[in-house]
């Protein structure tokens, strides 16, 4: 019986090296210690044996039992890793194919700038203001001090729904509803559509957009609106951005100015969005004039306010050099996709 | 404007200073710099020739072959001009030498005679078409007297120094002359003017024995001052003149109507001067024009003239359009040798109407609109009379004539000094800010109360303190004034619309849904395109009174044109897929006419085509959508009376009982309007309401703990029941345990009826607080099963 049981664990253990699978592995597993398997065959044949021979034969079957399934624990790690190594192989993949695209909307290039802009000013304490895109005379001229013979009031510049009705050349409307709703301090941007009777070409279009801030309270200076504006350029167009104000003419603000910033793209060295003077124009500014806070029931005695505006089409232009404006109607998917 | 630097050192001292420095500095006081320009900067080796001799060529009937004194040499030069003659002496480009826009001579041979430099016309040497004189349009420049061959044509012309366009603001008439530049300069760089002296040494007679003047209409006319001037003699003025009316963009014509454009230039007082003798009775009357009246202007074109008209009469017909154009009847020509000179003022309302009524905008007209002081007008038609006599063009006459009813006097004005540094953020001093304003010619004085000014009758920009704060600023330098940021502890915030808005479209573009951007006015045509039946509410529109064209006439009030618009063009460009999304204003009036303004509210349209869209796909994008913005319980019922669309395929979207919009594949007869050739879909959702109803506000539910169980159903049902019937059922039947039903196929066929369809749901049911028995399940797993039976036959198939 013991020459039988080591008969056993030989060949159980020369099968098992043999064995290059885990079926294969398996079936030895069964043939030896199975239900019906050669070493269960030999134990349950150990009833003939004598009490003294018993327990040492069951000793030798317990080591047989071990050697044999101790090697087939190692034997199965080792089929499964080979197994595991196949099955990778065989799963390479060109991993150079095209990726299986998630399609991401995108935003218009025009919001994409605005939306960094109102953050900007979000920053330094602005709220955003929003006001009809079809407007009254009053509100688009007269309140904010336009003279009654400003050829920007005429039917070739401004689009009329009747004598006292308009589509808003500016957003600066949106300042005095503002002006007329809310007492100082007022600190907001209004962006927002504007229209003015310009033929479509390359840099002009009927319908645009502006960007306009006011602040009013106690003790607003120019020199506030120099920093606000400043700050602004900044983080718009980079921290090293300069800022020029020029005297100008507004009829809605005294004193007025137009802001250049230091070119953002060649830093002031000239260049061609530049067109070689190192500065490029984007601004309109001043101190919000006495005459239009009192039309909007402001005491200048007591507040002061700055006002200043900008185009968000043209900021969008120089930004991303675009060379044509009318893009920006057209929604050429191929265009809109690449903001 | 345009300043010859030259012409500007005649009042102020500047030849010390640096061009750049001058134009930038002056930029910074408040005269923008439009452009700066180097006069023949591209001109070389131009220099004067004397014509010897003039001879045919052999070879060509066209060209002539002429021998030229160039100084050092003489030269031959073949030249096909037609206006030369012997002992002209003309610029003469020589072997080497360049002009302007590149041009470079070199020696040549033409049809066989030898070339040595090139003869030049006037346009040749860089002047504009517009300022060059009539006789000197065609042909060589001749040169009007006798140089010394060889000398630099450059400074026989005075082709040299800069000349600074300025943009002169609207509010700043006083600049569009030499002497407003001069005296910017003078503020800006703290200079000295020099005013011309004017003086006349001989004159004759009296006027009031030639000419005599009436205004009538006082209203219009502000002043009305003449002088007179006999023995004229009409001739060229000389090339200094004619040299700095070229530079300044006028025209050189003839001397008396040169000098009265110098002094216009110079004095910012447009002259005019009358053929004396062709004024019927020497009698100039100033009145209003005859209605309806005809009227031919020294351009030569007939001018239909109305009664709000100013005019310039003599005895007995219109002679002119006041402060726009004189007329062809009393023009100064070749045989004139008696002139009037006229240096009137006109209110600015006047001359702005009839010259936009006539469309016809002159040097004169434009300053007049603008304002012109009428307290030059004397040392302007002085300043004629004394260039007259210098220019030994006549002799002039004795007298003034002068009405000017009510003087204009200096305004007084006060100014705070406190006031003036609390809006700028200043310090200044009252002494610097006196300093300041007196380099403006603005005279100062001070009380208690602060400065006392008298301003210039030629600043009548300047009417109330804060036009003093713009002066002390922008003279004391805006780059001078501190960087602050304004104090307060304001926050910057959106609206709730506003960061509803922004959630939507960052949502939309998660679905794949790209944002374009269209035009607020649309064409009153899109109704048509997208089907819309005449008595449609949604064509009452807001109308512009003055589109630029049809297709902009009208504010929208559906964006659904709009996206077609944009997908067929995006189609016809081959681009294969398009999802796209606007959220704009449609413009919604109250009445029409419109005499209020219009409702504005926003409108959420989308628009689709391409592979693997189909009306499920705008479907799903909307409730995913919705889904995030908090909506719930929004239903999409058949709509089969849409006419934008497929009567089967077509929704509204509704939420509690609310239509919020409608969706669906467009109408293949839309689709032909706008030339979509493939599958489109579109969709317009009321946005006003979305917003109301967006709930950004999360409570947390607890995570599953118990098991689901999942029983899947196939029911067979008619073909014309809805699967949102079925589901409505479930849900009404499933209680509190049904958690999900979906639907995971469709299907007819084989094994299935005609007219009948299988449609197979999962349902997931489980406890929030135990795991489900089998009984429970069964429970309500067989009401549910026992309603669809009941109400819409539903067969459970096996």
């Amino acid at each position: 019986m013991r020459e039988k049981l080591e008969q056993i664990k030989t060949l159980a253990l020369e099968e098992i090296v043999k064995a290059q699978s885990m079926q294969e592995l398996e079936q030895v597993r069964i043939k030896y210690l199975g239900k019906k398997g050669e070493l269960t065959a030999v134990l349950r044949g150990m009833g003939g044996l004598s009490q003294e021979e018993r327990p040492i034969v069951g000793q030798i079957a317990n080591e047989v039992r071990e050697a044999i399934e101790n090697s087939l624990g190692s034997a199965v790690e080792g089929v499964k890793a080979i197994e595991k190594n196949a099955r990778l192989a065989v799963e390479t993949i060109d991993v150079t194919m095209p990726g299986k695209s998630q399609e991401i909307g995108h935003r218009h290039p025009l919001n994409v700038v605005l939306d960094e802009i109102k953050g900007i000013f979000m920053g330094m304490g602005f709220k955003i203001a929003e006001g009809p895109e079809v407007e009254t005379v009053f509100y688009n001229f007269d309140a904010l001090n336009a003279p009654q013979n400003h050829p920007s009031r005429d039917l070739s510049d401004t689009f009329y729904i009747s004598e006292d009705i308009l589509l808003r050349t500016q957003t600066s409307p949106v300042q005095v509803r503002t002006m007329e709703r809310s007492k100082p301090p007022i600190r907001v941007i209004s962006p927002g559509r504007c229209f003015r009777r310009d033929t479509p070409d390359a840099t002009h279009s009927p319908m645009f957009h502006q960007i306009e801030g006011l602040v009013v309270d106690k003790n607003i200076t120019m020199a506030d609106l120099k920093g606000t504006l400043d700050l602004f350029a900044k983080q718009f167009f980079g921290v090293g951005t300069k800022t020029k104000f020029r005297p100008h003419y507004f009829p809605f603000t005294e004193p007025s100015a137009e802001v250049d910033v230091s070119c953002f793209k060649c830093q002031g060295a000239g260049c061609r969005v530049c067109k070689g003077s190192g500065w490029i124009e984007i601004l309109g500014a001043g101190m919000v004039h006495p005459n239009v806070l009192k039309v909007c029931g402001i005491d200048p005695e007591v507040y002061s306010g700055f006002a200043f505006g900008m185009g968000l089409d043209r900021i969008a232009m120089l930004k991303h050099e675009i060379d044509d404006i009318r893009l920006f109607f057209e929604n050429d998917m191929r265009f809109i996709k690449q903001f | 404007m345009f300043v010859p630097l030259k012409w500007l050192k005649d009042y102020v001292d500047i030849d010390h200073m640096d061009v750049r420095k001058l134009s930038e500095d002056l930029e910074m006081s408040g005269s923008k710099v439009e452009a700066v320009e180097v006069l023949g900067e591209e001109i070389d080796k131009v220099v004067v020739g004397k014509i010897l001799e003039i001879q045919r060529h052999p070879n060509a009937d066209k060209l002539l072959v002429t021998k030229v004194d160039v100084g050092s040499e003489i030269i031959q030069i073949v030249t096909g001009a037609d206006n030369i003659q012997e002992g002209h002496y003309v610029p003469i480009v020589l072997v080497g030498g360049t002009l302007p826009g590149g041009v470079k001579i070199k020696k040549g041979k033409l049809r066989g005679e030898e070339s040595s430099g090139m003869m030049c016309s006037a346009k040749e040497l860089g002047l504009v078409d517009k300022v060059i004189p009539a006789y000197q349009k065609d042909g060589i420049y001749i040169l009007d007297q006798a140089y010394t061959p060889g000398d630099d044509i450059k400074g026989i012309l005075g082709i040299k120094g800069h000349v600074i366009e300025f943009e002169i603001t609207p509010n700043r008439p006083d600049c569009l002359s030499m002497l407003g530049m001069a005296r910017e300069t003078a503020a800006t760089f703290n200079l000295d003017m020099n005013y011309p002296e004017i003086k006349i040494n001989h004159e004759h007679g009296n006027i009031e024995e030639v000419a005599s003047v009436e205004v009538l209409n006082t209203d219009f006319c502000r002043r009305y001052a003449a002088r007179a001037a006999t023995d004229i003699v009409i001739k060229p003025s000389p090339e200094w003149m004619q040299r700095r009316l070229m530079e300044a963009g006028v025209r050189p014509i003839s001397n008396i109507v040169d000098i009265t454009n110098y002094v216009m230039l110079e004095m910012g007082q447009p002259l005019h001067a009358f053929d004396l003798n062709m004024l019927t009775d020497k009698k100039i009357i100033v009145k209003q024009a005859e209605e309806g009246s005809v009227f031919t202007t020294l351009d030569g074109t007939e001018r239909k003239l109305d009664s709000s008209m100013l005019m310039i009469c003599d005895g007995e017909k219109p002679v002119a359009i006041a402060g726009v154009m004189g007329g062809e009847n009393s023009e100064v020509t070749d045989e004139t040798r008696a002139i009037l000179l006229e240096s009137a003022n006109f209110y600015n309302d006047n001359v702005r109407a009839t010259s936009k009524k006539l469309g016809l905008r002159t040097e004169a007209s434009a300053r007049f609109e603008k304002g012109v002081d009428p307290n030059i007008a004397l040392n302007a038609v002085n300043r004629a009379c004394q260039l007259i006599e210098e220019l030994g063009a006549g002799k002039i006459v004795g007298g003034i004539i002068d009405i000017y009813p009510n003087k204009l006097e200096k305004r007084s004005l006060k100014a705070r000094p406190q006031r003036i540094n609390d809006l700028l953020g200043t310090k200044l001093s009252p002494e610097e800010i006196s300093n300041i304003l007196q380099k403006l010619e603005i005279e100062v004085s001070q009380d208690e109360e602060g400065l006392l000014l008298a301003i210039p009758t030629f600043r009548q920009d300047i009417t109330e303190e804060i036009d003093i704060v713009e002066e002390v600023a922008r003279i004391y330098g805006y780059n001078r004034i501190d960087v602050t940021i304004p104090k307060g502890n304001s926050q910057g915030a959106k609206t709730n619309g506003q960061i509803i808005e922004d959630y939507a479209k960052k949502y939309l573009n998660a679905a794949g849904v790209t944002e374009i951007s269209t035009y607020s006015f649309v064409s009153p045509k899109g109704f048509d395109m997208i089907g819309l039946p005449e008595e449609s509410f949604m064509r009452r529109s807001v109308k512009l009174i003055n589109p630029l064209g049809e297709e902009n006439s009208i504010m929208r009030t559906t964006l659904m044109p709009n996206m077609l618009e944009v997908l067929s063009r995006n189609n016809n460009r081959n681009v294969e897929s398009v999802k796209a999304f606007e959220i704009g204003r449609v413009f919604l009036p109250h009445s029409i006419p419109v005499d209020q303004l219009p409702i504005e509210k926003p409108v959420l349209t989308l628009g689709m085509y391409g592979q693997n869209i189909d009306f499920f796909t705008m479907k799903g994008t909307i409730e995913s959508v919705f889904h995030n913005l908090g909506i719930q319980n929004i239903a999409f019922t058949p709509e089969k009376n849409h006419p934008t669309f497929h009567p089967g395929r077509c929704a509204n979207l509704v939420w509690e009982n609310h239509i919020l919009g409608v969706i669906g594949e467009i109408h293949p007869d839309v689709a032909e309007n706008y030339d979509l050739e493939v599958r489109t879909y579109l969709g317009e959702i009321d946005f006003n309401i979305v917003l109301q109803i967006t709930r950004l506000d999360r409570i947390y539910k607890a995570l599953p703990k118990y098991p689901a169980i999942t029983r899947d159903i196939a029911l067979v049902v008619k073909d014309e029941v809805y699967v949102k019937q079925i589901e409505d059922i479930i849900k009404e039947n499933g209680g509190k345990l049904l958690e999900q039903v979906q639907l995971f196929d469709v299907y007819k066929g084989k094994q299935i009826k005609e007219g009948y369809k299988s449609v197979a749901y999962a349902l997931t049911y489980r406890g929030e607080d135990r795991t489900l028995t089998d009984e429970e399940v069964v429970k309500v797993h067989d009401k549910i099963l026992n309603q669809l039976k009941e109400k819409l036959d539903a067969q459970l198939r096996d």
